[in-house]
Order: C-alpha cells, then structure tokens, then sequence
C-alpha cells in the first residue's frame, strides 16, 4: 500500500537515511531528489508521482514515477532519453511532463539547465593542459631534508670557495695584473712563483738536508717550500738585489714596503694611491667605498708619501699599469 | 670471570651500579684524553708524523666511497678515445653557442616568470633573482590558456631571450625552479629547497651591478657536467672582476648549493668572504629535452587520406608543417652556430613539441644505495 503522508511522517518526523541536517534548513542526498531539498514537493520517496532530470556519461534522462509502478520497485522509474539540444529537451520536457504540477516541471527544467551548463564547462577544460597535481610525499621530504642537512656540512662551502679563489689567483686565472686583488698580496704571489723556482734549484743541490721530507708527501714538500718562502722573506734584501732583472727591482721595492708596513697592506691604502696618481677612472666604479669600508683604518697611510716622494716614479708607473680594463687573456677565458 | 669482563649491569643495587658505571666511563674518557694529548705533543715535535697519520686514516665518507658511475667524466681512468668523445660530445651540444658569443660581456636575457596565482614569498624570491642574474627580467605570469610554460618559452625564445626560469610556488612558498634553455632546450626541474633571502643573511654584503665571476663545483658525471654548463650559461662568459663578486653552485650529494659572495684577497693563504645571498638549495628531478611540451588536446584529427603509390614520408611531413618547422630549426641550429646566433632573432619561430622527451628523470627507485648519485 502506498501512502505518501505516512512516508513523509516518518521522514520529517523520525528518520531518513538520505537527510542532511544544518542549522539553518535541512538537504537531501538521495540522488531522484531534483532540488536537493529535504522538503515535502521535492521528496523522491514521499511523492508517488515524480520526475527529474539526471546525467549519465554526459547523456540527460528524464526519470518519471507513477502510482501505477508503485507496486513494483524495479519497475518504478520510468526513462526517457533527452535531446542533446538543449531547447529540444525542454520542449520534450513539456511534452512528456503535460498535466504535471508546475513546480515539477519547473525544476525539471532547471536542472537540465545546469547540467547542460556543467558538461559545457567539464569539455572546455578537458581540452585544456591542467597543471599535473603532486602528492606531497612527507617521509620522502623529511629524508631528503636530512640529507641536503648532512650534505651541507660534508660540503664545507667557505672553504672550497676559499680553495677556488686562490687557485685561480695562483694560476693567473685573473690575468697578469689582477683587478681583484690587493697590490702587496699579488706581489706576494709572484715572489712566492719566483723564489719556489729559485728554492727548487736549490734544494736539488742540499738533497741529504731534505731526504726525509722527500719520502713522505708530496704536500709536505709544499708545506717546506712555505716554510722556507717565509723566511727568505724576512732576508728579502740581498735575494732581491742579487737578482739582475729590471722587473725584479720593482718586487723588492714592494718587498721592502712589505715589512715595513707588515705582511697585510691595507686596501684603504691603494685606494689612497690610486686617487694619488689618477682620479678619472676610479669614478667609473663604486668600488672604492666599499673598499674603505671593508678595511678598518690603519696609521699606515701617513708613511706612504713619504716613500712616494722617495720611490715615486716605479709605484706611478705600477698603478697605470693596473687600472687598464679587464685583462682578457686566453687563459682567463680558458679556466673560467 | 676475569676482571676485565666485568659488566656493571650485572650489579643489583642501583647506587653502587650506577656509582661504577660513572667511574668506569670517567676513566675510558680520562685514558682517551691522555692518549690524545700525548699525540698531539708528539705531533707538534714532528710534523711528519701528523702527515703520516693524516694519509693514513681517511674517514670514509659518503663522497669517497660513492658508487662507480660510468658517466664520470675522469680524464684517468677513462681510456682516451672515450674522453674525446666525450670532449666532442659537451662542445658540440645545445650549450655550444654561448662560448661562442661575439660580445662576451653582455649577459643573456634571462626571463623570470612564477607559476600562476603567486604570492607574495615567491615575488620576493624572483626579485632576489633577478638581481643575481646581470641579463634578468621579472614579468608576472598571465593567466589562462595559451599561457602554459611551453608557449611562454616559445614566445621568449623568438624575442632573444637565451633562458626562461619559471618559479613554482606551494604552500605560499616557492618550491621549485623550472630553468628552460632557449631556443630549443633542454629543461631541468629542480625541486628547491632551504630559502633565504639576503634580508635574512646576517651581516650580508650589498650587491653591485658587476657581472660575477662564477664557481662550478663537484659536477663529475655527463649529465652534470650538463647541469654545470646550463648554469654557467645563464651569466655572461666573462666576468668583471672589480666587482669581486663570486657566484657558487655547489654540488655535493645531488644538492646543488648556490651563495654568493664578495671576496678579498688578505694575503697568499687567506680570502675574506663575505655573504650577499640569496642562499637557496636545487636537486634536480627531471631533465627534458625539449622546451616544455604543449599538449593541445582540442586539435581537429588529421583528414582522413587514401592510400596511394606515393612516398608515405612525403605526405606525413605535409600533415604536420609545425614539427617540420621545429626540425629545421634546430638543423641549422646545430650547423652554423655563429651564423645562427647573430640571426636568430628574426628567423626563429619556435613551437613548442607535442610530446615530452626525458633525458634523464629522478625516481625513489634510482636511489639503491645512499652512495648513488648522479651529477
């Protein structure tokens, strides 16, 4: 026996499994509901006679009930294929539903709108390249977080920068006349090129002195030439005046300015010179005031003209040299 | 049970086990100590002894007992007919152009995009970027169709533009850098992780606007030499070295570490560096070989055509006229590189491919031990 008001007692007042309770007003999820609202009119179960509109793989049915297939719930909704034209289904819609209640055609009609409306949407971006979605994989996340960690400090990043650098300078990568660096620390350099060569010819000649040094490493070897590098620095004066060249002469100059002024020359200093001998291109950078900066001040500037006075043509002659654009050597170009 | 076996765990009473499990361990550290000590004075005598000790033991690490990977570009072990394959191989691929620049101080046009809808972390990260690269430009990424990172890359490669760098962003976070060769590829994807910007670097330097010198590290195998090579391209071939500013990219592990610095030389042993940041972290996921794919799923399919007599690849080519285009290009690409480049930016018109094309891909898988690694 089918009796709506009964159904609808116990679905309003009791329980319905289909019935999503809010605050402000209640919905239905049963899938024959066509507004989606738990009400009286729109009840799929309460309501012996019914229609609505639903989609399957893009293809619109209208489904009707009726008081004479109650009795047989298999048998209950009746199934009518809809147009694709969307006007077409509306008019079919009419057709099918004539002498139904206004509201069911009503909402008949509104739901093929939209789902008209949705399908139009669902190809147009079916036909468009989505953004590919990613899970974010949190163990995974967390494993490589700790090993980007260790690897961090397995990489010892100062120091092999450091390393770079200074093999870069040491093999002239920089070209002949450096820009990037200090003038007492590239003499330093070349002395050091210079006297290791002298230091080899040397050495080859007192082997007996140097045997066990020659067994172990080849960096010790090194650490030796350090060694002894640092001091015949300290006796620059007769190294330098028994050497013949006139290039020479400039780097024992240098030299003596070393050790008067100590090992490190501040850059502020250079920076003093180059204003000194000329002022025209050290406006093309702003070099010079991160250089002073950088460097805290030191007495030292107050001895420089009187050396300049003394010495000045070679130190001229020097910093000319130097402020030349950027060396472009082949070997630069090649170990960059 | 000689005395030397004596466990303290095997004492009941909770005070007294505690009392020698304490003075036991004092004592191994006490005798440590001394050991240590007694060494280091040795030592200080003889350094010969340090050398000696040093060479002897060599932690193991995860670096040097990395497992072997054919592709390790090693001019010792390697026989030579191999190496200059492979010398022949890295100067004839896409990279080649760029060491042969008539002007070798203007920077490449880098164009620095974001993923769609970004936020604010990510325009902060693309501004730090772009004052990084001297060639740099930041233009906000368009919304819709047609402005998919394939057509972008197209469209940036006919106007000059020599890389296309798109930063992703999730989370409100940037998260991963997508850095397009131009014009014809390859891609990498690089997942990025551990951002900071200068602002959060303490006591950072200032950055000039000198082209920086540039430091390549621990890029052993082919396809990180690839890496290297890709990123060297983004800055101009030759540095000014008033700036006295150094960019590093560091590979250790597969994690590609980049700083910058500003360095000065203190003496013949000592650099002073100094911060100017951004620091950030890249691990490579994927390397494409092609500029990003554009899949047109609307396309109308092909006519439908009769079989006749004629060549099949005849009729193939006049199906598809883009990919025609493409292939082209990229001939004369590889032919005249010298020629090409001057005239690129009128002749190209570059299409993004249809399909994606791996060089090279990360999966979990790969990973078989934790001493694998690839670049």
């Amino acid at each position: 026996m089918q009796s709506d008001d009964v159904i609808w007692s116990v679905i309003n007042q009791q329980f319905c499994s289909y019935k999503v309770k809010t605050t402000t007003q209640n919905f239905c999820r049963n899938e024959y509901n066509v507004t989606g609202l738990c009400n009286r009119q729109s009840c799929p179960l309460a309501n012996s006679r019914y229609a609505t509109v639903r989609e399957n793989d893009g293809i619109l049915y209208l489904y009707v009930k009726t008081i004479e297939r109650a009795h047989s719930p298999a048998n209950m909704w009746e199934r009518i294929k809809l147009s694709n034209n969307y006007s077409k289904a509306l008019e079919q819609i009419d057709a099918e539903l004539i002498h139904w209640p206004n509201f069911t055609i009503h909402k008949c009609k509104q739901r093929i709108t939209k789902i008209t409306q949705y399908l139009i949407k669902m190809r147009r971006l079916k036909l468009r390249q989505q953004p590919k979605l990613i899970g974010i994989k949190k163990k995974l996340d967390r494993r490589e977080a700790t090993r980007e960690r260790k690897a961090l400090s397995a990489a010892h990043l100062e120091r092999s920068i450091e390393k770079e650098l200074l093999e870069r300078l040491k093999s002239k990568a920089y070209g002949d006349a450096p820009l990037n660096v200090n003038e007492s620390v590239w003499q330093a350099i070349l002395d050091r090129e210079r006297t290791g060569k002298n230091k080899e010819l040397e050495v080859e000649g007192e082997d007996g002195l140097d045997m066990e040094a020659d067994e172990t490493d080849e960096e010790e070897w090194d650490e030796n030439e350090e060694e002894l590098e640092d001091e015949e620095e300290d006796w620059g004066d007769r190294e330098f005046v028994s050497d013949l060249s006139g290039e020479s002469d400039d780097d024992g100059l240098s030299d003596l300015e070393q050790t008067n002024d100590g090992s490190e020359q501040s850059e502020e200093e250079s920076d003093e010179e180059e204003e000194h001998s000329d002022a025209s291109p050290k406006k093309k950078t702003a070099l010079g005031k991160r250089k002073a900066a950088s460097q805290p001040s030191k007495p030292t500037p107050r001895k420089r003209p009187e050396k300049k006075a003394k010495r000045g043509p070679h130190v001229e002659v020097e910093y000319e040299h130097e402020m030349e654009s950027v060396p472009l050597t082949k070997s630069a170009l090649a170990s960059w | 049970m000689p005395a030397a076996r004596f466990e303290p765990s095997s004492i009941k009473n909770k005070i007294k086990r505690q009392d020698v499990f304490r003075k036991g361990k004092k004592a191994r550290t006490q005798a440590k100590l001394q050991k240590r000590l007694a060494q280091a004075k040795l030592e200080a005598n003889d350094p010969a002894q340090k050398k000696k000790r040093l060479t002897e033991h060599i932690p193991k690490t995860l670096d040097n007992t990395r497992e072997f990977d054919p592709s390790i570009i090693n001019h010792d072990s390697n026989e030579d007919s191999t190496q200059d394959e492979i010398a022949a191989d890295i100067a004839t691929d896409p990279f080649a152009s760029y060491f042969t620049t008539d002007d070798p101080t203007t920077p490449p046009k880098i164009l620095i995009t974001t993923s769609p809808k970004a936020s604010k972390a990510t325009y902060n990260f693309c501004d730090e970027l772009v004052g990084v690269f001297p060639g740099a430009e930041f233009i906000r990424r368009k919304k819709g169709k047609g402005f998919e990172i394939g057509w972008i890359a197209a469209w940036t490669a006919n106007r000059g533009y020599k890389h296309l760098c798109v930063v992703n962003e999730d989370h409100k976070k940037p998260n991963a850098i997508t850095l397009v060769y131009l014009p014809h590829g390859p891609t990498a994807y690089f997942k990025l992780t551990s951002v900071e910007l200068t602002k959060q670097i303490y006591g950072h330097a200032r950055a000039t606007a000198h082209n920086p010198e540039l430091i390549l590290n621990g890029f052993t195998t082919r396809l990180g030499h690839g890496i290297g090579r890709m990123f060297q391209t983004t800055f101009p071939p030759v540095p000014e070295f008033q700036g006295r500013q150094v960019v590093t990219l560091h590979n250790q592990r597969d994690f590609l570490f980049f700083r910058r610095h500003r360095y000065a030389f203190r003496s013949t042993e000592k650099v002073a560096l100094q911060e100017i940041g951004p620091r950030f972290t890249l691990k490579l996921r994927w390397l494409k070989k092609n500029v990003p794919a554009v899949q047109n799923f609307g396309e109308d399919p092909k006519p439908l055509t009769f079989d006749t007599d004629d060549d099949p690849f005849e009729q193939s080519d006049e199906v598809q006229p883009e990919q025609q285009n493409v292939q082209t290009a990229d001939m004369e690409e590889e032919e005249g590189e010298g020629e090409s480049s001057a005239a690129l930016p009128q002749s190209l018109n570059i299409v993004p491919p249809k399909q994606d094309e791996y060089i090279w891909q990360w999966k979990p898988e790969l990973e078989t031990t934790r001493r694998t690694f690839f670049l």
